[in-house]
């Protein structure tokens, strides 16, 4: 009797689909939550540490301390707005720390706000002596989505081998009681199954395609080996030098500037050890540790310094036998982007670690973001000029006026045509 | 005004059906489609189409599949102190090419020279620039520059020839052969060379001599110098064939004083009044308020009825009406005072004329400076002619060439030639393999001027150092250590350089401030000065008139204003590229004639239309034998029986790519016209010419652009301005005002434009929404009466955005590239060439505020920004150029071809032989890094240097404070030597563009093409000349016309 058998076969069919779609529903809601990290290096990351004060306060458990919920995003949405509004727990903090203004963040939703709290409270000091145990516990507080997905197959192969044995019964039954039975279609031809492969394949190539394409030259990542394990941890990071020391051209520059050799003699002719190898031991991506002290031998030969007369190395002339060092370049623009950091750190006043990410804890830099046009553009929507404190503004007359009235809170790069084809591109 | 009709070409006239064709089409040649034809004309059309989607398919596979390439950052190994990576430096230096002088800052990217910019600071130039400065840092990295010195045509070491040289030196007198040098550093070292050696002579050989004038200042001053012409006092200006605007003694100078008697606003009406009596068509004719032509064996005999004018008030009876009228009129204006009457010729009896009448009118000390003299041209033509001659009867020993080329530019080179062959030692320190050079035994090439300590004294006590801007690129040697060498000096020629200006300047301080400068001047301003005419007026006088006149056509040898005489320039593509200001022609020389001649040469109309691309080929034969096959370019304005051709074409293989020449390019060399009259190196000769069977083709760019006969231009008499200086306000109000308002009010819809209908034209002319500028809204205004189509801003404009030469071909097929075109329009009738006026445009992007192109990319890849740009993004364009079809002004550029390698796929590169140096890696340090070099596929238009505005904006941000006005100029502007472009932020109430539109020149102001409702962001200023009438084309009485039609 086929024709009780078709509405079954739907039946089952209509109802595996329906469980699936739930099941990757809710796999995708799981993934669509913010991601409280990436905010968090992103946007906190320069002036908040989760443990330990720094420019702000420690951040972990911060959020018991607020009188209530709706003030913390107030405080984060706007911080100047409350302290200048008299309410005494911000003026306390604010005159805590040296009356340092927090950055406003009104493009951060209450979610957002949320998902960062959370992040930062649930954050343990990593344990430098065991990484690799750090990481493996990383992955078990990350691994739900896993389950969910071995649940799902499980289910789905369940729901399989049930159909299975039913439609194996039901012929079973059949013949028993001499009804002829239809010659069942093999799943790989049946119309209905190849029509919704075809269009599942369709739609997965083509998101693939296009996201391939999309991220085609991108880097993100991207942590070359460089000629000298040098470690910014270890100069920034640990012994707390300026970025700017070495990185001189930021603050002047369309190039931010990598050191010449001579700049690392400026140290290096009295530092010749790496002494920090009993608190931090270099190590590379790949796990193998570097001597410090042999890196530090490499820069005085690229320098021409010869460490045993503490001089340096001269031609005839009387010039420095120095040879430059070919660094594997890692923050890659394409030819056609005009970007300056002189226009971001010194008229900005953006922190590296904004687009850069936590240098100063990066034994080997990697490229921390995307450096696409969306993560651009999207920084520029949100990000403030300095409207108030750059004279060069006062011309913009109408934003002063919407600021007065209260129109508006500040002026954004996008507002000031941040967002234009030809800022970038010319 | 508006009966007037202003014309591009014949063609333009005469409205046949060939220009229409063209200017129906944006694209001159068909879209290549032919493939598609194969594809739906086959047999299996699907097949194809599947072999080329598969091809595709695998193609962008491949380009997808490729590996991020692994880049270094090098930093310097010890970095210099004055270097910050990615900021310019910009070091004061000088440009001294020859007599021709400019005081520059070089601006220099990570110790690359990459732009020339004029130097304010200087009370010569002042800030102003020519085509051929702005294109002299292109030179630097020209690739036919020799990279280490020659003896015998073998690498050779500097010491190894200093030894050879020093032998010969000694032993027969020898010569030194320099143009005209400027550097009083450099003559000294000369005076002691000259010193060791007696028997070596010095002479000064300047291809193009001025040689008349310098022996008739000689007789009737007593000093063999040229005066200093203060054009900007001068109220009359009669120039007889001068083109002081364009090629003349030191054009920069003249165009900047120049321009100041011509800025006028319905304020202060003062106008200076230029008559200009020529034989060809110069941009100084076409600036010119009364014109008229005569032949160049004429001139003399204009020079003494103007002479007779001006003393005794007689009648000048010359061969044309039009002649007699102008000498009748500029007599009368030159006895107002302060007048200047200039000539080019290199007669010393027509030069003493037009001393007599400067002395007559009482110009010394006014107008020409007595006091403050000039060097800038110090070649005697007799000093080069008897050095030949010795070095004919063997008599020379050894002889010297710096600056000069005289095998190529001598006016018998072939005699020159041969006498240096009889020379044992002969030196040149070329940079190139020249024609002389290639002659020479040994070549010691001298720094390019971008490498090299100099100075110049273009004035006396006037000085401009010269510091370099790189270390030098080849194994070459200043001329100035050759001859330190050779004189046994131990000094080098920059110790011997710094100590000769430490002295002079006193202290260090002052020496630092001096090159950090780049002056060192008088304070104050410039003396002025007369001097005692002592020079015999009758004598010349009779000898003009005594001369007998020619009956038939005359050779004119002109100098084109970016060519100039050869050199280094003819090897120059930017310069090659640079259409010629009144021709509009590219990459050739060819034979001017004037309409009514060509119609003699060649009946057949298309044969010397603009449209069309090939010419008529004509043999010119001099009457000292020489004969050349020239393709003929009409040039309305010509006199009937002159014709002219350039210099600096015809050039040798070795000279390099672009220059060289055979019968299939490259033009001809003009030199071997001029003649020796026993005196003087006369430029013009007699010819005649005959017709060939062949065509050649040239490529010609003004007819690439049209805008249909709509009004463009808007000229007045000063009379019509004086007596209603509001006629243009008016005229813009009979078009406009009707959609000043909404259209169901009535009032205030006529009369006269004012801003406040301005206002309303934006907000009520359209229906789309009106954006308001908040803060910055760039602007530029462009002075129709200053303009002089010179050409620098051309120029100036492809260095800065790296603006692709495209070569002939591609020009031939309208594919030129430049950001700014300068386009020339003619009025009058073309069969009279006294009654051509000529109208320079520069024309460029105007930044429409309601832009017809933006609407129509699909892609958005060109949209407005909130500073007023009409912003291009280049890598969002694919190329439909549907934008380029809907833009009115035509100032879009395509990229057709890979011009620049600046495609991700290899072996793209455009190359047609000649440009192509300009790719090579030498010669690409010349390009700007804060400008993408655009690929092909591509859309490309000026984008007022956007990335000086964000410059500018940069530093005022970084230094806390609102721009200031002038603190972003544009390329163009910069390069302007007659201050004719003014650029800035309109809605700063303080900034000159906003004073020009709304309070100096708001009576002058107009926009191109306002009906149309684009809003550009440029304006112009209205055309006034100092003239009765301007004149008009009447078809009845255009004898051309009726012939044609």
């Amino acid at each position: 009797m086929p024709g009780s058998i078709k509405p079954l076969n739907r039946i089952c069919c209509s109802s595996i689909f329906a469980f699936v779609t739930l099941l990757l529903l809710c796999n995708f809601s799981a993934l669509a939550a913010p991601d409280g990290k990436a905010l968090f290096m992103s946007n906190c990351a320069s002036c908040h540490n989760p443990l330990k004060d720094a420019t702000g306060p420690a951040l972990q458990n911060i959020d018991k301390t607020f009188p209530d919920k709706e003030w913390g995003y107030k405080w984060i949405h706007n911080s100047a707005a409350l302290i200048s509004a008299g309410d005494p727990t911000a003026v306390a903090v604010f005159n805590k720390f040296n009356k340092t203004a927090m950055t406003a963040f009104p493009s951060l939703s209450n979610e957002d706000i949320d998902a960062i709290l959370k992040y930062v409270d649930e954050y343990k000091a990593p344990e430098a002596a065991k990484p690799a145990a750090a990481a493996t516990g990383n992955e078990h507080a990350e691994s739900n989505s896993w389950v969910y997905t071995i649940i799902t197959l499980a289910l789905v192969l369940l729901v399989i081998i049930l159909w299975r044995a039913n439609a194996g019964l039901k012929r079973v039954a059949n013949e028993k009681q001499g009804i002829p039975t239809e010659k069942e279609i093999p799943l790989y031809r049946s119309k209905l199954v190849i029509a919704i492969t075809a269009i599942v394949i369709f739609i997965m190539a083509g998101y693939w395609l296009v996201n391939g394409a999309i991220n085609e030259g991108r880097q993100q990542n991207y942590q070359p080996l460089q000629p000298i394990f040098y470690s910014h941890k270890v100069h920034a990071g640990i012994n707390q030098v300026n970025c700017l020391y070495c990185h001189a051209g930021a603050e002047k520059s369309r190039q931010a500037m990598i050191p010449s050799s001579n700049v690392c003699m400026n140290c290096h002719k009295q530092i010749d050890q790496y002494t920090g190898a009993a608190d931090h031991k270099l190590i590379t991506a790949e796990g193998k540790e570097v001597n410090g002290n042999e890196q530090i031998q490499l820069l005085y030969k690229y320098a021409g310094w010869d460490p045993t007369s503490k001089m340096y190395k001269r031609d005839a002339v009387g010039n420095i036998l120095a040879t430059p060092i070919q660094w594997v370049k890692i923050h890659n623009l394409p030819d056609h982007v005009y970007f300056n950091h002189s226009q971001h750190v010194k008229v900005g006043q953006v922190q590296c670690q904004t687009c850069h990410g936590p240098v100063q804890e990066m034994d080997e830099v990697y490229q921390f973001s995307a450096l696409s046009m969306g993560w651009c553009i999207n920084c520029h929507r949100q990000t403030q000029v300095q409207f108030e404190s750059n004279n060069y503004y006062s011309i913009f007359q109408k934003y002063h006026d919407e600021i007065k009235s209260g129109q508006r809170t500040g002026v954004t790069e996008a507002d000031m045509g941040g967002t234009e084809c030809q800022k970038c591109h010319y | 005004m508006s009966q007037k009709q202003y014309w591009s070409g014949i063609e333009d006239l005469n409205n046949i059906n060939t220009p229409r064709e063209v200017v129906e089409n944006e694209f001159k040649e068909e879209l290549p489609f032919e493939l598609s034809d194969s594809l739906f004309g086959a047999t299996t059309p699907r097949r194809d189409f599947l072999k080329f989607l598969g091809f595709s398919t695998l193609a962008a596979t491949l380009v997808a599949s490729c590996e991020m390439p692994v880049r270094k950052a090098i930093p310097y190994a010890i970095k210099p102190e004055d270097i910050v990576p990615g900021v310019p430096n910009y070091y004061a230096s000088t440009f001294a090419d020859g007599g021709d002088y400019c005081a520059i800052v070089i601006k220099t990217r990570d110790g690359r020279p990459i732009k020339i910019e004029g130097n304010e600071m200087s009370s010569v130039t002042r800030g102003g620039t020519s085509a051929r400065v702005q294109a002299s840092v292109l030179n630097l990295y020209d690739k036919a520059r020799i990279r280490h010195p020659y003896a015998d045509g073998k690498e050779a070491t500097f010491a190894a020839i200093d030894g050879m040289i020093k032998e010969g030196l000694a032993a027969k007198p020898g010569y030194l052969v320099t143009s005209t040098v400027l550097s009083p550093s450099t003559k000294e070292v000369i005076a002691q060379f000259l010193a060791k050696y007696p028997n070596v002579k010095h002479v000064t050989y300047d291809a193009y001599s001025y040689s008349g004038m310098l022996l008739a200042n000689e007789a009737c001053y007593g000093k063999r110098t040229l005066p200093t012409y203060h054009f900007d006092k001068a109220q009359t200006i009669v120039s007889l064939g001068a083109d002081f605007l364009g090629t003349w003694i030191s054009p920069i100078e003249f165009s900047k004083g120049y321009s100041k008697g011509r800025k006028i606003s319905a304020k202060n009406k003062n106008l200076s009044r230029h008559y200009q009596v020529e034989a060809t068509h110069t941009i100084t004719g076409g600036a010119a308020d009364h014109r008229a032509t005569c032949k160049p064996s004429e001139m003399g005999k204009v020079a003494v009825a103007l002479y007779n004018a001006v003393v005794n008030g007689a009648a000048p009876s010359l061969p044309s009406k039009a002649l007699n009228e102008l000498v009748n009129k500029a007599a009368a204006d030159l006895k107002k005072g302060n007048g200047l009457v200039v000539g080019s010729s290199n007669d010393v009896n027509i030069q003493t004329v037009i001393n007599a009448i400067n002395d007559k009118i009482g110009a010394n000390g006014v107008t020409v400076n007595w006091t403050v003299t000039s060097n800038c041209k110090q070649g005697i033509d007799k000093g080069i002619v008897d050095m030949v001659a010795a070095m004919e009867a063997g008599q020379v020993g050894s002889v010297y060439m710096h600056g000069v080329n005289p095998v190529y530019d001598y006016f018998d080179n072939k005699k020159f030639a041969a006498a240096l062959a009889k020379v044992p030692v002969s030196v040149s320190f070329a940079d190139r393999m020249d024609e002389t050079a290639q002659k020479c035994k040994f070549v010691l090439p001298d720094h390019n001027f971008l490498e090299n300590w100099g100075d110049a004294e273009p004035k006396p006590n006037y000085i401009s150092l010269q510091q370099p801007g790189i270390a030098p690129l080849f194994k070459t040697r200043a001329f100035q250590d050759s001859l330190l060498t050779w004189t046994g000096a131990t000094q080098t020629w920059a110790d011997f350089w710094k100590e000769y200006w430490m002295k002079k300047t006193g202290s260090q301080d002052a020496f630092d401030k001096a090159l950090q400068d780049g002056i060192i001047e008088p304070a104050g301003e410039m003396a002025n000065g007369g001097a005692a005419f002592a020079g015999k007026t009758d004598e010349a006088i009779n000898n003009i008139q005594n001369k007998k006149p020619h009956a038939g056509v005359e050779l004119v040898v002109y100098q084109k204003i970016g060519i100039g005489t050869g050199g280094a320039w003819s090897n120059n593509p930017w310069l090659l590229e640079m259409p010629d200001p009144i021709t509009r022609a590219t990459w050739d020389n060819y034979l001017c004639v004037s309409p009514k001649r060509a119609k003699e040469l060649n009946a057949e109309l298309t044969g010397f239309s603009e449209v069309e691309s090939k010419k008529v080929v004509v043999t010119v034969k001099a009457e000292n034998g020489y004969s050349v096959n020239l393709p003929v370019v009409v040039v309305p304005g010509m006199h009937n029986d002159v014709v002219a051709v350039a210099v600096g074409f015809g050039r040798d293989k070795q000279v390099g790519r672009a220059a060289a020449s055979d019968d299939t390019k490259g033009g001809k060399n003009a030199f071997p016209f001029m003649v020796f009259n026993g005196v003087t190196t006369e430029h013009h000769s007699d010819v005649t010419i005959a017709k060939t069977d062949l065509k050649y083709d040239i490529a010609i760019t003004q007819t690439h652009n049209s805008y249909e006969a709509r009004p463009v231009v808007h000229e007045y008499t000063l009379a019509e301005f004086t007596k209603d200086p509001d006629a243009l306000l008016k005229e813009r109000g009979a078009e406009i005002s009707e959609f000043t308002a909404l259209p169901w009010i009535e009032e205030g819809k006529e009369g006269k434009i004012d801003s406040n209908k301005e206002e309303g034209y934006r907000e009520n002319g359209t229906l789309y929404p009106n954006y308001p500028y908040e803060g910055v809204k760039w602007g530029m205004s462009i002075d129709l009466n200053s303009c002089t189509g010179c050409g620098a801003c051309v120029v100036g404009c492809m260095a800065e955005n790296n603006v692709s030469v495209v070569g002939k071909d591609h020009v031939l097929k309208n594919h030129e590239m430049h950001w700014i075109r300068i386009d020339r329009y003619f009025s009058g009738m073309a069969d009279d060439p006294d009654t051509i006026q000529t109208v320079f445009q520069p024309m460029l992007c105007q930044h429409c505020d309601n832009a017809p192109c933006e609407n129509v990319c699909p892609v958005s890849a060109t949209n407005h920004s909130s500073e007023g740009l009409n912003q291009m993004a280049y890598n969002r364009c694919i190329g439909t150029k549907y934008c380029a079809n809907n833009c009115p002004y035509k100032v879009r550029h395509f990229n057709w071809m890979d011009w620049n390698g600046a495609d991700c796929f290899d072996d793209n590169l455009y190359e047609d032989g000649r440009r192509d140096d300009i790719n090579d890696d030498l010669t690409r340090m010349v390009l700007n890094p804060d400008v993408t070099v655009r690929s092909r596929g591509v859309m490309e238009k000026c984008s007022f240097c956007v990335q000086r505005l964000q410059e500018a904006k940069l530093v005022a941000k970084k230094e806390g404070h609102p721009l200031k006005d002038g603190g972003a100029k544009t390329a163009c502007q910069q390069a302007c030597p007659t201050d004719a472009i003014v650029f800035g932020n309109v809605k700063d109430t303080n900034s000159s563009i906003y004073k020009i539109r709304r309070q100096e020149q708001a009576e002058r102001t107009f926009y191109v093409l306002e009906h149309i409702h684009t809003l550009p962001s440029i304006n112009y200023l209205s055309k006034i000349r100092n003239t009765d009438e301007i004149n008009a084309m009447d078809e009845n009485k255009n004898e051309f016309l009726k012939y044609h039609i």
